[in-house]
């Protein structure tokens, strides 16, 4: 949209003007690398911000630094591009502030789990009100291809010649220990399951994570072959459907049940669906299942995608609005001289 | 208006002008209550005070070892005065390790109070003491006074249904009482506010406001103590008056700035030595609309703040010395996409962890410059208690005037110390104006980084306004636009901008005044809280009929406009600092002066005759100013 057809609907206050993809488009040209997973993303997102029924001007994008921390640029929303690790602080403080808008936080797998490790889980534990969409390419795009917190045991980069002695972590798995009450998984491959990710994200009231499997086409091509090549991906990854069995395969012959404590695999018919099939939730409060799931790696799983839990808790920015209402409401509205002349006083004549 | 105020014939009783208290005792020995309470009711009778806390770093260091001592100084008059004294006149020690590590303080013929209980083998072992001073004659100099007070404590709380430990707790307010007695004082304020705290527990109540009257009636009828002493209440300029901490003025004020700017505050810190009241303070006030937000640390509580500045908050991050090292990237970041911004350092001994609880003014190259590129950010800093009040609104009057980050220094000593202060009325303060850009022509398409003409400043569009999208960040803007741009003369241009626009803040400041003659000899300059010692010390030269004046600096970065000026009105210029020279080297490099520094680092402030004494030396002959020695 225009904006002179945001001011006409402005002015006039009609019904609200049906947004579409073209009105998230800014004027910036994008300057990823062709064949970037980014596009896939930007594009996804500017189809999803319409469906969301929050005007463009309360849609806010801020992010740190890195390949991806470049995101806010590209939309015409309020962006802000900010500092290294640093996005969920500020969209903290802002969402705070101003509980009306809807912040999404944009971030990489340096950015958000290496040095900006601490705020991410900061930002999830306190249950802001954030949609923080973690772009994981498993490595450093920006300064040309050094490895990442989630790059493989042993991967040999620019600063790792020899093999990286580091053992990644599994983003999910932090975000659940995080007291996360939304997190999932998507790919830069399907855009409709993106799109059904991302949309979910976006409504979800309280801090949403959200992983991306992203490819680096120029450091890191080909990171997640398991759900991005068409002829494998079916047997290599698995779609977590609610209230639906754990199934996968080309042939849906495969699911996951509990072997102990432990998940296994198990081969069936495919018209005899075996009943001890573990079915999945995302709305449990307990998070030993979605813990499982984060857990399952290739090549002994499948790679869950999907929504891994979704609960519902009361957010810090409502919280914090609502200390400051309760705290008019008991006592009201603060006088300053009555401040300024607490305690013992005086007067001198 | 005392109930409890007696002045009886049989004890003489002398009026003095001024008398400095230190309380010593051990952490647990409630020594900064006892000594607040002293202020409070000393304020109250209309004394003019200044007072000195000085506690360890430990909660609780190990009882009676010395480096859990606990003091608490302050300086009572009825007339003006600046500092909370040089030395104290009285010394009252809680136990030998008080004893040890004040003495030193206390000039001979000073009066001493101890608790004699406490100086029993343990305590003497743990203070180091091979014999008890109480019985070897080394305490001849003083006027020791020796006072059971566990014991008298004890028998006095007998009847109530309290456990030992609880009573023994009490004993802080039977010195207490003992020392209202002394100076003439009510304890009608302690009384009161023993009620109020207690409230809910009777037998506390009782017992505490107990121990009180028995120290005070103790004093009164026994012979230890012959005379006692009044001393009239302060020639002050009339008005309401309270007493104010620095940390709690400075809370006040920016509570005061929220409300002058008609604009909600959001507060945003991690907990830091000795900052960590201010968020305590302002945490209290929700029904003003304000936010507290206890961040994950230092970064994310610059985060925070730039956030709610973004959001159109009046955004304050506040911390000490290692805490703005660690916000420094994102002050630049505040820099770089001109959002308003208050910073508050209560300075405190460094580098690193440093000194946590005691005072310097150590990080005023900091503030200035410790950040990467050209980054101008305003510097202010506060010179009294109270004045703390008013820089938190000049800190957001300039962030919001110039879009620009603002750093407020204050310091330990400010920050805990205490003065009277005349209240001001909220009227009388002016307004900020706030301006958050509505509405644009047909045509016109947002532009983020169009400045005002005057002020330099962008405006200031928050999210949520429609047809305001738009995006800032850390890369270098393009003028006006905002878009990113590498451009090299961009760059060039941006950088001015950013270093007109502070410096130009110059014009929009108040000149400086000179204490003293506007020419002459001698000139002492300094900034932050040695502003109360800087101007006794002029006072008493000028007595003594020196050619001395003084400037105090209050506007760091940009300098007021007439500084140099008046720099090249005096032949001689002496910088005292807690720090090893740093306004010095600002002065000798700016103004092209041979000032002279004072230098003391010792995590306390300076006393009036250390800086009597170099200016004196600096006066009579053309001496190089040496740093104040250390204590013995």
């Amino acid at each position: 949209m225009s904006l002179e057809a945001v001011k006409a609907k402005n002015d006039n206050n009609s019904a609200p003007i049906k947004l579409n993809r073209k009105d998230f488009i800014s004027d910036q040209d994008v300057r990823w690398c062709p064949g970037c997973g980014d596009y896939a993303i930007l594009a996804t997102l500017q189809n999803v911000l319409p469906k969301m029924d929050v005007p463009r001007e309360k849609q806010i994008f801020i992010s740190g630094i890195g390949c991806s921390s470049r995101f806010p640029y590209y939309m015409e929303t309020f962006g802000f591009h900010t500092i290294h690790g640093r996005a969920p602080t500020i969209a903290t403080g802002l969402k705070s502030h101003r509980p009306d808008l809807t912040v999404w936080v944009i971030t990489g797998d340096g950015d958000g789990l290496s040095i900006g490790g601490n705020h991410l889980i900061h930002a999830l534990r306190r249950n802001v009100d954030l949609k923080i969409i973690l772009f994981n390419n498993r490595i450093y795009g920006l300064t040309k291809g050094q490895y990442s917190p989630t790059s493989e045991f042993g991967k040999k980069t620019k600063s790792s010649p020899f093999g990286s002695v580091d053992y990644p972590l599994h983003p999910l798995t932090l975000a659940l220990g995080s007291e996360a009450t939304f997190i999932a998984r998507t790919h830069d491959t399907d855009v409709k399951h993106m799109m059904q990710i991302l949309e979910a994200a976006g409504k979800h009231k309280g801090s949403a994570f959200v992983e991306i499997y992203q490819n680096c086409v120029i450091f890191n091509d080909n990171a997640f072959s398991e759900v991005s090549d068409k002829q494998h991906r079916d047997d290599r990854s698995i779609q977590l459907i609610e209230g639906e069995p754990l199934i996968f395969g080309k042939d849906k012959n495969k699911g996951i049940r509990l072997n102990g404590f432990k998940p296994e695999i198990v081969e069936f018919d495919s018209q005899q669906v075996p009943e001890n099939l573990l079915t999945h939730q995302s709305d449990l409060e307990d998070t030993a299942y979605a813990y499982m799931l984060s857990r399952m790696e290739s090549p002994e799983f499948p790679i869950p995608i999907g929504i891994f839990r979704q609960i519902r808790r009361p957010t810090y920015d409502e919280m914090v609005q609502s200390q400051v209402d309760n705290a008019i409401q008991e006592s009201g509205r603060g006088k300053i001289d009555r401040i300024l002349n607490s305690g013992d006083t005086w007067i001198v004549e | 208006m005392s109930s409890t105020s007696f002045i009886h014939e049989n004890k003489n009783i002398q009026e003095i002008e001024s008398v400095v208290i230190r309380f010593a005792g051990d952490s647990g020995d409630g020594m900064q209550l006892t000594g607040s309470q002293f202020t409070n009711t000393s304020a109250v009778l209309g004394n003019d005070i200044s007072t000195l806390p000085d506690f360890p770093a430990e909660i609780r260091a190990p009882a009676g070892s010395l480096p859990g001592v606990s003091a608490f100084q302050l300086n009572f008059s009825s007339s003006d005065i600046r500092t909370p004294g040089d030395q104290p006149d009285v010394l009252v020690a809680m136990n030998p390790a008080a004893l040890k590590t004040n003495l030193k303080d206390l000039p001979h013929g000073g009066m001493l109070i101890v608790n004699q209980d406490a100086f029993i083998d343990r305590n003497l072992e743990r203070a180091g003491y091979t014999s008890n001073p109480l019985e070897d004659d080394s305490l001849k100099d003083y006027r020791l006074i020796k006072v059971p007070m566990n014991t008298l404590n004890q028998n006095a709380l007998e009847a109530i249904d309290l456990p030992g430990k609880a009573k023994e707790k009490c004993k802080n307010f039977f010195a207490l009482g003992m020392m209202y007695w002394m100076y003439d004082r009510s304890m009608d304020v302690t009384l009161e506010w023993i009620k109020k705290k207690f409230g809910k527990n009777p037998n506390v109540v009782e017992a505490n406001s107990q121990a009180l009257k028995s120290g005070y009636y103790f004093a009164e009828t026994s012979e230890i103590v012959s005379t006692h002493y009044k001393i009239k209440p302060a020639r002050l300029a009339p008005g309401t008056y309270r007493n104010i901490m620095g940390n709690q003025a400075t809370a006040i004020g920016l509570l005061a700035a929220s409300e002058l700017a008609k604009t909600p505050l959001v507060y945003c810190s991690y907990p830091i030595t000795p900052a960590s009241d201010v968020l305590h303070e302002l945490s209290k006030f929700k029904n003003f609309g304000l936010k507290t937000l206890q961040n994950e640390d230092e970064i994310a509580a610059i985060g925070a703040a730039i956030g709610a500045a973004f959001g159109g908050a009046i955004a304050v991050t506040g911390t000490s010395g290692p805490g703005l090292a660690l916000k420094s990237e994102a002050l630049n970041l505040a820099l770089m996409v001109e959002l308003p911004l208050i910073v508050l350092n209560v300075q405190r001994g460094g580098p690193s962890t440093g000194l946590p609880t005691k005072t310097e003014q150590s990080d005023l190259l900091q503030a200035l410059f410790g950040r990467n590129g050209d980054s101008p950010i305003p510097v202010i800093a506060a010179a009294t208690p109270s004045d703390c009040f008013y820089m938190a609104i000049e800190a957001t009057r300039i962030a919001i005037k110039y879009m620009t980050p603002v750093i407020l220094l204050t310091d330990g000593y400010l920050a805990n110390g205490s003065e009277p202060w005349k209240i001001p009325q909220f009227s009388e303060l002016k307004s900020i104006s706030v301006k958050h850009p509505e509405h644009l022509n047909e045509e016109q398409k947002f532009q983020p980084y169009l400045r005002d003409e005057e002020t330099l400043a962008r405006p200031w569009a928050v999210p949520g306004t429609k047809g305001f999208e738009h995006r800032i960040g850390g890369l270098e803007k393009e003028n006006i636009s905002g878009n990113v741009s590498y451009d090299p003369l961009n760059h060039q241009k941006m950088t001015d901008l950013r270093k007109n626009k502070v410096r130009g803040i110059v014009q929009d400041i108040p000149d400086l005044e000179v204490y003293g003659d506007q020419q002459g000899e001698v000139l002492i300059v300094g900034w932050g809280g040695t502003c109360g010692a800087i101007t006794s010390a002029t006072e008493k030269l000028r007595k003594q009929g020196l050619e001395v004046s003084c400037i105090h600096i209050r506007y760091l970065n940009p300098f007021p406009k007439n500084l140099g000026e008046i720099l090249g009105r005096f032949n001689k210029i002496l910088v005292p600092e807690l720090n090893t020279g740093q306004l010095c080297m600002l002065l000798r490099a700016k103004y092209l002066v041979d000032a002279q520094s004072l230098s003391k680092v010792q995590g306390k402030p300076f006393k009036i005759s250390e800086i009597m004494e170099a200016a004196q030396k600096l006066y009579s002959k053309d001496q190089e100013v040496k740093n104040v020695a250390g204590s013995r």
